[in-house]
């Protein structure tokens, strides 16, 4: 034996995080601001895995994306409420700054966009499907990139969306889409997409919209490989 | 219903170490290829499922114990992962 023996691969450890502010994006919708001691930085577009563990040792697990680039050790969740979750009305109904959870990551290398990349780029955000685009939003902004932005921000009213006051003043073109708003509902079409056929593409929404939006971008001519998504479930409890 | 790679990136990283959302998959059924992120992947059963895009068999199935996870990695001709950072 020598003392010397190579360290275990360190794989994606948990990290202790500790809230540092909330604040509410909409009646169901809260950002919440963590500091992650260890936090290693993330890519705009990368998610977390947060577990929460009940004092009789049963836990859980729900992935959240980041809502902002890092500030150092400080960074951004946006979660959405699912009435029946077992996680997200804790995290958006009643943690308080000082709580702790467990969180790590980041995650996912694909579903990522970075600022040194000229663009132009088309984000279509369907509900909470905006907090990973608005992380790239963001990225950009602090960035200084002039890379050309479209975001198409489909959401069922003014009151269902997040980041309102910011995206308005965003020096990037964007585009609301209120689905519940008029009547009948209606749902994204290809007259709601911009020609932007050579552009990378990120979509993220329920999968329903996701698969929706990427047959009218297949459509509109759109090259499969352009094409970045996520899709999120009813899972995000 | 389903959600894709991206989703099933965690565990699998607490797995194996690698974010697997960037690395391609083959499928030992009707031999396509995608990257893990793109493949429909199944999370509301006691392990997680990927299955091919195309032809929808299984390709990678993982399950968790207290003190393991086990990897099926049988539904995929291979996996190629990326080296470069």
């Amino acid at each position: 034996m020598t003392d010397t023996l190579p360290a275990m691969r360190r794989r994606v450890p948990w990290l202790a995080a500790t809230v540092f502010a909330v604040r509410s994006e909409t009646q169901a919708a809260r950002t919440i601001v963590l500091d992650v001691p260890g936090w290693p930085g993330h890519s705009a577009g990368q998610h977390v895995d947060v577990k929460l563990t009940a004092p009789d040792g049963y836990s859980a697990e729900r992935s959240y994306s980041l809502a902002a680039p890092a500030a150092g050790t400080r960074l951004e969740l946006t979660v959405q409420r699912v009435d029946d979750g077992e996680v997200s009305p804790y995290l958006v109904d009643e943690l308080l700054p000082m709580d702790q959870l467990e969180l790590r990551g980041p995650i996912g290398g694909w579903f990522t966009w970075h600022t040194d990349e000229p663009g132009p780029v088309l984000l279509v955000a369907g509900g909470s499907g905006i907090v990973p685009l608005m992380a790239m939003v963001r990225a950009r902004a602090v960035a200084g990139s002039s890379a050309p932005f479209t975001l198409v921000y489909s959401v069922r009213g003014p009151a269902d969306e997040y980041y309102a006051e910011e995206l308005r003043a965003a020096d990037i073109d964007v585009r609301f889409l209120h689905t519940r708003t008029g009547s009948p509902g209606r749902r994204i079409a290809a007259a709601d997409l911009p020609d932007m056929v050579g552009a990378r593409v990120y979509v993220c929404g329920p999968t329903g919209f996701v698969e929706s939006v990427s047959e009218l971008l297949l459509a509109a001519g759109h090259a499969p490989a352009d094409i970045r998504t996520e899709r999120f479930g009813p899972s995000g409890g | 219903m389903f959600v894709d790679g991206n989703a099933a990136a965690g565990p699998l990283a607490e797995a194996l170490g690698i974010d697997l959302t960037t690395a391609v998959v083959t499928c030992a059924g009707c031999g396509v290829s995608g990257v893990f992120a793109e493949t429909r992947v199944y999370d509301q059963g006691p392990g997680v499922v990927a299955r091919c895009r195309s032809c929808e068999a299984v390709l990678i199935r993982l399950v968790r114990t207290a003190t393991d996870a086990w990897l099926d990695l049988r539904g995929a001709r291979s996996v190629r992962i990326p080296l470069a950072p």
